[in-house]
């Protein structure tokens, strides 16, 4: 190959990803020339139609969003508007909304690593291929899986698009004894997510290491789920309703999502990877020593190695839910009684794949005047797009088919969910040598 | 479906503008999924798999409703490819929630969400599916029910009809042996007009019903708004209840619009 050949990896409709995009990279000889991640989900435009709405309903609209993480919108629609409307929830609400949460990292992380990533290091098409030579594997994670559910299930009603979140707290709460019964399961699925951590860490993972700045939610005594400050490992620490004067969300023209920035730096990467390398003291002794067991600590830089992180979370989450399960007292009333008043609120919660904003801001009927949400995909975009840059470089010698699905790993490193970013990931190779015509375009929109 | 006993019936899983949890409920399905993934073969399924396999299939899936240009035009070529096709979810029997653009200027719209509004291009209706092709099942509900998807594709690999009740959430309830919330409580619930699927749950966790399985078969919404006018709601307050996940279906959609000229 002459250093002058110019190629393109295209990926047209990237698998296992939620929503629709694709990815476009043109190299020139050894220099990537071009990388574009492409959102072309079709906009929804919830922004726009939540206004006019009553903030009882932001939770089940903005739900709506996305059926793989609806609680993570339902925490940060709640959440925002009791800022708003100056509303303190209950001590056992919030152990709930954490136990909530759990349910949902459970089920997302355990979809993730085995149904969405796995196959990419193990060179299966999906799970269920995966499943006729790692049989065992895939039923242990169905269970997993199953069990993350139960618990968004027995809070929520439903596993996707749960009704029962409420500003104030929930429409009804569960019983300590239904709780319990929760308890063995949960056991189960704790072993079984450090089965998953040490199985994750003996995947083969590329050498890739890259200088991010990681953003996530830092509280003084815990690992992050619904509340704390904005925190990077490049000094930013700010309160939450803050996030708009650090971050700008960017319009390319070649995505129907918007890419966000930190003002004056540029990309970041939010989600696992940020949570762990930021928050590893405040992860449970058990999750912080099924880490250290694989030698996997602090500055993860390898976005492939998320896989194992998410594994780790898996653990804190089973542990976390057990922690709350044990201690839950029901109170007294589900919600507390809120009050219309004028008034602005943010929030930021951590959706599996990393911080979800949300503002309102309310009139005096308790009505939505305006609405703005930044989804975690949206924020990771760009940093894909930066990263698959690097990455490209590294691939230029391979063959196609081999370099696509490893730029469709790397982009699964992130678990973008572009449903939520706006619809599919759309990903093309476009191997071009030195005529257009031989480019080997991989077209597989049905 | 075929008469060759050895080849396994194809699915497909499309997508068009949703969230995606309608077909994340086939891989919700965690005590079904491999045994469903051994009777037929899942030829199309993005979200699972990076194996598409091109048409045709015996059974497609359709999750979403249609916004855009392109997405109209694809819809035609996914009805070409599916022998049988079935639409799986709000969005797509009904356009959705996406679908409130319908009554406003989506120019606008684009203009309060997006920067750089000619970037972006779409359809000023979010209409459902079979507005562009014949469909020849709808299943209800945001999300969709997973039991009762399964029941649908097994009854149609069967070729029989599937037991999929189009009555109202009112029966699911009387069978809970829930108290009515409306009646006794005074909560302002859908669930007389709403179609049955989701197992009366809004109301088992002491809500009303907020009509996410769309129009039962023969829904009395002029009863039912009158009933939530005695229960104290405003002409605006109902409109709104109407105007929900399932707002561009008929039945709801005139509902609406009734009260609003009130």
């Amino acid at each position: 190959m002459t250093g002058r050949a110019t190629k393109t990896i295209h990926v047209d409709t990237l698998a296992r990803v939620e929503g629709e995009g694709s990815l476009y990279i043109k190299l020139v000889g050894e220099r990537v020339a071009d990388v574009k991640l492409k959102i072309y989900e079709p906009p929804r435009l919830f922004e726009a139609f939540l206004r006019g709405r009553h903030f009882s309903e932001a939770a089940d609209i903005t739900a709506r969003i996305c059926g793989i993480c609806p609680i993570a919108y339902q925490m940060s629609a709640v959440h925002a508007i009791e800022r708003a409307l100056g509303v303190q929830i209950n001590p056992q609400v919030r152990l709930l909304r954490r136990l909530f949460y759990c349910g949902e990292w459970i089920e997302s992380h355990t979809l993730h690593v085995y149904m969405l990533h796995a196959p990419d290091f193990l060179g299966y098409a999906d799970a269920i291929a995966m499943a006729k030579n790692h049989r065992a594997v895939v039923e242990k994670a169905l269970r997993l899986k199953k069990i993350g559910n139960r618990i968004v299930q027995l809070l929520g009603g439903r596993e996707i698009h749960p009704i029962s979140a409420a500003v104030g707290g929930f429409y009804k709460v569960p019983t300590k004894r239904q709780l319990r019964e929760l308890e063995d399961d949960l056991k189960w699925a704790l072993e079984a997510s450090l089965e998953t951590v040490k199985w994750t860490a003996g995947l083969e993972f590329p050498d890739f290491e890259q200088d991010y700045e990681f953003v996530a939610l830092r509280h003084p005594d815990e690992y992050p789920f619904n509340e704390g400050r904005l925190v990077s490992n490049r000094g930013l620490d700010i309160d939450t309703a803050e996030y708009e004067d650090h971050f700008a969300e960017l319009h390319v023209k070649h995505s129907n999502a918007l890419q966000s920035v930190v003002r004056g730096r540029g990309s970041y990467l939010v989600g696992p990877l940020a949570r762990f390398n930021l928050n590893f003291d405040k992860l449970p002794e058990t999750a912080r020593q099924a880490a250290i067991d694989v030698r996997l600590q602090p500055p993860v830089k390898n976005v492939f190695r998320s896989i194992v992180v998410r594994a780790v979370e898996l653990v804190f989450a089973c542990a976390e839910a057990l922690r709350v399960i044990r201690e839950y007292e029901p109170p007294a009333a589900p919600r507390v009684e809120v009050h219309n008043r004028i008034g602005v609120g943010q929030a930021i919660t951590e959706a599996p794949r990393g911080i979800l904003y949300h503002r309102y801001a309310l009139d005096d009927k308790g009505m939505i005047v305006t609405a703005k949400i930044v989804p975690p995909t949206s924020q990771n975009q760009k940093r894909i797009e930066d990263d698959l840059r690097e990455y490209a470089a590294q691939l230029v010698a391979w063959p196609v088919e081999e370099a696509t699905w490893k730029c469709e790993q790397a982009i699964r490193s992130y678990d973008p969910c572009i449903s939520c970013a706006t619809h599919f990931l759309k990903l093309i190779v476009d191997r071009e040598k030195t005529d257009r015509r031989e480019s080997d375009r991989q077209e597989s929109k049905a | 479906m075929s008469s060759d006993p050895r080849h396994k019936p194809r699915i497909g899983v499309f997508k068009f503008a949703s969230c995606d949890g309608c077909q994340l409920s086939l891989l919700d399905a965690e005590d079904e999924l491999l045994s469903v993934a051994g009777a037929v073969e899942i030829a199309y399924f993005p979200e699972a798999s990076r194996a598409m396999e091109k048409g045709p299939y015996d059974i497609g899936l359709v999750e979403g409703s249609i916004t855009t240009h392109h997405d109209a035009q694809r819809i035609q070529e996914v009805r070409r490819q599916c022998r049988t096709l079935i639409t799986i979810g709000a969005c797509a029997t009904a356009g959705g929630i996406q679908a409130l653009r319908n009554w406003k200027d989506v120019d606008e719209f684009i203009r309060v969400v997006y920067a750089t509004p000619q970037f972006i291009s779409t359809l000023k209706l979010s209409t459902p599916i079979a507005e562009h092709v014949p469909v020849d099942f709808e299943l209800r509900g945001c999300p969709i029910n997973k039991h009762q998807l399964l029941e649908l594709i097994t009854a149609t690999l069967a070729g029989r009809k599937a037991n999929v009740p189009s009555y109202s959430v009112c029966l699911e309830c009387k069978r809970k042996a829930n108290v009515c919330i409306a009646v006794a409580r005074g909560i302002p619930c859908l669930g007389p007009v709403t179609q049955a699927g989701c197992g009366a749950l809004c109301p088992s966790y002491d809500r009303g019903c907020y009509g996410c399985y769309g129009p039962m078969e023969s829904p009395n919404t002029t009863s039912m708004t009158s009933q939530f006018r005695i229960l104290g709601q405003t002409d605006t307050q109902i409109a709104r209840a109407f105007r929900g996940f399932n707002a561009w279906a008929w039945q709801f959609r005139k509902a609406s619009e009734e009260c609003e000229r009130t």
